[in-house]
């Protein structure tokens, strides 16, 4: 790894403090929610806190209206992923095995959605969906969160595709395993990690998403949708602080896990060769 | 069975391709590009407001609402503050991707990343609702003003014409912040990675011409970092164009172009011309995509 | 050849087409079985390609390739006795060395105590006996070569492929290795096909050579053959180190203008006086260049009419101080006649 090797020089206490700084201004926010979820106060945001209380916690939990929103969003961010994990890694592998004409622009294709500002997404479908006069259901939101979360696992696998030692596939093919041994005994072992970090990622993308939600549910409420209505409207304070370290913390999980898994394999594959 | 049926596949690649590109192509192709397609189709027809049906038939006049003078405002005010929250986050950005890249240590460095990246993926939303705390005329930020005793200068700040308000939580100022905090992670990415790719010997090469630090830095550094925050840009920007959740949650009644494209489309009942307004960022976009290929900010993403 | 032998590989007519690209132009080859059997030639100048063709990762545009009498050109690899060392051993790194060997065996549904007691035979073979559950990359690029001839030979192959599998490794461990492959297929008695651009490898460890140039098969010979008796200016110079001589200087040394090679170490150095016999050829001329290089030394003679001649004399008796002062020395170069080879075109 040369070039992560400094070049035998210390970083300025300027820069340092910037570096620090910058880090600080993108964490600090966070924590302020974790603080405000123990505020006995529900009707501002008064700091600092006139007390703690954790009563906000049993609160949320009683209240059927989270439980139906997170369920919706728990269901729509599984099968979203689903779909991106099948589609992403067929597109992965047939841009990884052949040259063809306009490969180029299956990349961009699928990159689109998250190129374009959300809003082009949502209201795109939106305008499908009026004009089709496709009723909103649970699937209109899952087909919204799939056309984002396919680049995901499409980026994740075909990396790997690409990191993958030599010529492993037609040694398998070479050796006598016809095409589907060749996917089962080696080409799945080989992606295996990148569709969970893709699948993780993308998990989390579509259960916490919310622009492109809020054309596609109709009056369906994901877990987001609840949280954005509480932005614009406050009624449930408390409840909302408590809300959003959930959220926060059931998508930092994959994302973290995701991450380290990304990070292991590049490091195995380092040190192999 | 399966043996013959991979040896009749395996003697057909394109048969093959076309099993493996056809699924996610026809989904792609289908849902997205013909939604676009329609919403494309939608920008050309027209309300009628006196019966407020949509009339379906080929006009311009949608887009020439445009250019009326209140959405025009839209449209330079939200790109401005595109702009700015770019500059910004560029700015924030470049000394902590300089930092991750060239002086963390390899263990320190995993870390840095992690903790770059997860912001990147996670809670948008939540993330915004952060600041509205934050905000909060009672809040911890108006408190930690107070005890510094600048309360005076805020106030100045607020009523400034143009980007003040009644409160940080409801002004373009507040917004300002908001954006410049929710996208930063999408420019320090590039950035780190544009310098990582700056070799160690060529910082070598040039203090062994005599180059004092500052000059390293000027005239080598920041030209190889250059495509990285161009890359960035292309996400603080389009980003800040199209979100209509900042404007809604800490804007005034200012419409952002995102906020008059949910309203239109909502409430107003507008379909034709909330689509016509999307196509400005999409053009807007399309532009911008295309001048970050030139600078060759593509490598860099 | 025996009429009653099919040759273990043989070529009709097989050209290859990458796009308009032409990577195998019309070859025609007969492998015969049993033989270590070596394509040379330059970076793209279609040997690789025809091995992938012989392997099955890549099909003729035209004509046949038959494995023992048997068409083999449209089967897929798993299909075909043919087994591969590729270039990079391509070993599964998520498997351990004895997963990786016992991969042909596994796929093909042989039971496990008969894999793991073939896997043991194999490992014993490349001299890797207990590394079974180490993983490929916990060993060293030498260790790996072995493991990917186990994994390959395990399957006992008709033909086994060679993609330059020794390019990887350090000269010593090379030459090493280029002994023991030979051993190895001695013992196995497989047809052993061998892609090298190193024409001392394909000298020293071939019972015959191809010899590939632009997608063409220039020559096929054996060792001797091929280094005594180049077809081509080509074959010359890419098999040792030849001077070519052609026009006005070969007239005036031959009587002939016809374009000839010869070795640099047929050529005898001697004084400007020396006399020369009916059945030698010479030229005279001035010593430009030495070097001096421990087991022999190379000169370059300026011939007095023009052009020059690469001589190389072992040092039997000189050492370094005595070459040296050969230079600017006249000289007589001669050589026997029937030393000489005409060489056609390019």
């Amino acid at each position: 790894m040369p070039s992560n090797v400094s070049y035998g020089q210390k970083a300025s206490w300027g820069l340092t403090l910037a570096a620090w700084g910058g880090l600080l201004f993108l964490h600090v926010p966070i924590l302020i929610i974790f603080l405000y979820t123990l505020t006995p106060d529900e009707t501002t945001y008064t700091f600092p806190l006139p007390g703690i209380t954790f009563k906000w916690f049993g609160v949320a939990l009683q209240r059927a209206d989270l439980w139906r929103a997170l369920t919706l969003s728990l269901q729509v961010a599984a099968v979203a992923t689903i779909v991106a994990l099948v589609l992403g890694t067929l597109a992965a592998a047939a841009v990884y095995r052949s040259q063809f004409f306009g490969r180029e622009a299956v990349s961009f294709l699928l990159v689109l959605p998250i190129a374009l500002p959300g809003i082009v997404t949502g209201i795109a479908l939106r305008t499908t969906i009026g004009s089709l006069e496709i009723p909103f259901s649970y699937w209109t939101i899952v087909v919204g969160h799939a056309t984002f979360c396919v680049v995901v696992v499409y980026n994740n696998v075909l990396a790997r595709f690409r990191r993958m030692q030599g010529s492993q596939i037609e040694a398998s093919m070479d050796l006598g395993a016809n095409s589907f041994q060749t996917f089962r005994y080696v080409i799945f072992p080989n992606i295996a990690t990148a569709l969970l970090a893709g699948g993780m990622l993308a998990f989390a993308l579509s259960f916490d998403e919310v622009i492109v939600t809020t054309f596609t549910a109709g009056q369906q409420t994901t877990l987001p949708i609840w949280i954005f209505s509480q932005l614009t409207r406050p009624r449930d304070r408390p409840v909302t602080n408590v809300v959003a370290m959930f959220v926060m913390l059931i998508t930092f999980l994959p994302i973290f896990f995701a991450q380290k898994i990304t990070a292991q394999s590049a490091d195995t594959e380092g040190g192999s060769k | 069975m399966l043996q013959r049926l991979s040896t009749f596949l395996y003697q057909r690649p394109r048969l093959v391709l076309a099993l493996l590109l056809g699924p996610p192509m026809l989904y792609m192709v289908v849902v997205y590009l013909g939604s676009l397609f329609i919403l494309l189709i939608n920008s050309f027809y027209y309300l009628e407001e006196f019966t407020g049906l949509i009339v379906r038939e080929f006009t311009l006049r949608t887009y020439a609402q445009i250019f009326e003078p209140a959405n025009r405002d839209i449209f330079v005010r939200t790109a401005g503050m595109a702009a700015a929250v770019t500059v910004a986050d560029a700015l924030i950005a470049f000394p902590l991707g300089y930092y991750i890249a060239k002086f963390a240590s390899p263990r320190l460095k995993t870390w840095l990343i992690i903790a770059v990246t997860l912001p990147l993926w996670s809670s948008y939303l939540v993330r915004v609702y952060a600041w509205k705390l934050i905000l909060a005329q009672e809040g911890i930020l108006s408190w930690f003003i107070n005890l510094l005793h600048l309360d005076g200068a805020l106030n100045w700040l607020l009523s400034l014409p143009g980007i003040g308000g009644s409160s940080l939580a409801l002004s373009p100022i507040g917004m300002f912040i908001v954006f410049v905090y929710i996208w930063l992670p999408y420019m320090i990415i590039p950035i780190q990675t544009a310098l990582e790719r700056v070799p160690a010997s060529l910082l070598e090469a040039s203090s062994d011409l005599g180059a004092r630090p500052f000059q390293t830095f000027r005239t080598v550094i920041l030209p190889l970092a250059f495509p990285g925050v161009v890359a960035g840009s292309i996400f603080t920007f389009s980003l800040t164009l199209g979100d209509f959740i900042v404007p809604l949650s800490l804007g005034n009644s200012k419409f952002f172009i995102g906020q008059a494209v949910y309203s239109y489309q909502g409430t107003a009942g507008n379909i034709p011309l909330a689509a016509a307004m999307t196509m400005g960022p999409v053009v807007i976009m399309i532009i911008y995509l295309l001048i970050a290929r030139k600078l060759g900010a593509f490598d860099a993403l | 050849m025996t009429s009653q032998t099919q040759p273990a590989i043989r070529f009709e007519n097989v050209s290859k087409y990458f796009g308009n690209v032409r990577a195998v132009e019309q070859a025609n080859l007969e492998i015969r079985d049993g033989e270590f059997f070596s394509l040379l030639g330059p970076s793209g100048s279609g040997k690789t390609t025809c091995l992938r063709m012989i392997a099955g990762f890549e099909t003729p545009s035209s004509g046949h390739i038959y494995l023992y009498g048997q068409d083999v050109s449209n089967l897929p690899p798993y299909e075909r006795d043919v087994n591969t060392v590729f270039q990079d051993y391509a070993l599964f790194p998520h498997m351990s060395v004895g997963d990786n060997i016992a991969y042909g065996l596994m796929v093909k549904g042989v039971p496990k105590p008969e894999r793991i007691k073939r896997v043991d035979e194999m490992l014993e073979l490349v001299q890797l006996a207990g590394y079974a559950d180490r993983k490929p990359s916990q060993l060293s690029g030498g260790q790996r070569q072995r493991v990917a001839l186990a994994r390959a030979l395990i399957n006992h192959p008709k033909v086994l492929l060679l993609d330059e599998p020794l390019g990887a490794l350090d000269l010593k461990l090379r030459q090493q290795m280029q002994v023991e492959l030979k051993a190895i297929q001695k013992r196995v008695g497989i047809t052993f096909i061998f892609v090298t651009h190193d024409q001392e490898e394909a000298l020293t460890m071939s019972d015959r050579i191809a010899v590939f140039n632009e997608g063409k098969i220039v020559q096929v010979g054996t060792p001797a053959e091929i280094y005594e008796h180049p077809a081509t200016a080509f074959v010359a110079g890419f098999v040792g180190t030849s001077n070519l001589v052609d026009g006005e200087i070969a007239k005036r040394i031959t009587g002939r203008e016809t374009r000839f090679s010869i070795r640099p170490e047929k050529i005898h150095m001697g004084p400007a006086d020396t006399k020369i016999e009916a059945d030698s050829y010479s030229a005279d001329g001035v010593v430009r260049d030495v070097v001096y290089l421990g087991l022999y030394t190379r000169y370059l003679v300026e011939l007095s009419g023009g052009g020059d001649l690469v001589v190389v004399e072992q040092n039997l008796k000189t050492t370094s101080m005595d070459v040296l002062k050969v230079k600017g020395q006249p000289v007589r170069l001669h050589w026997k006649k029937e030393h000489i080879r005409e060489v056609g075109g390019s």
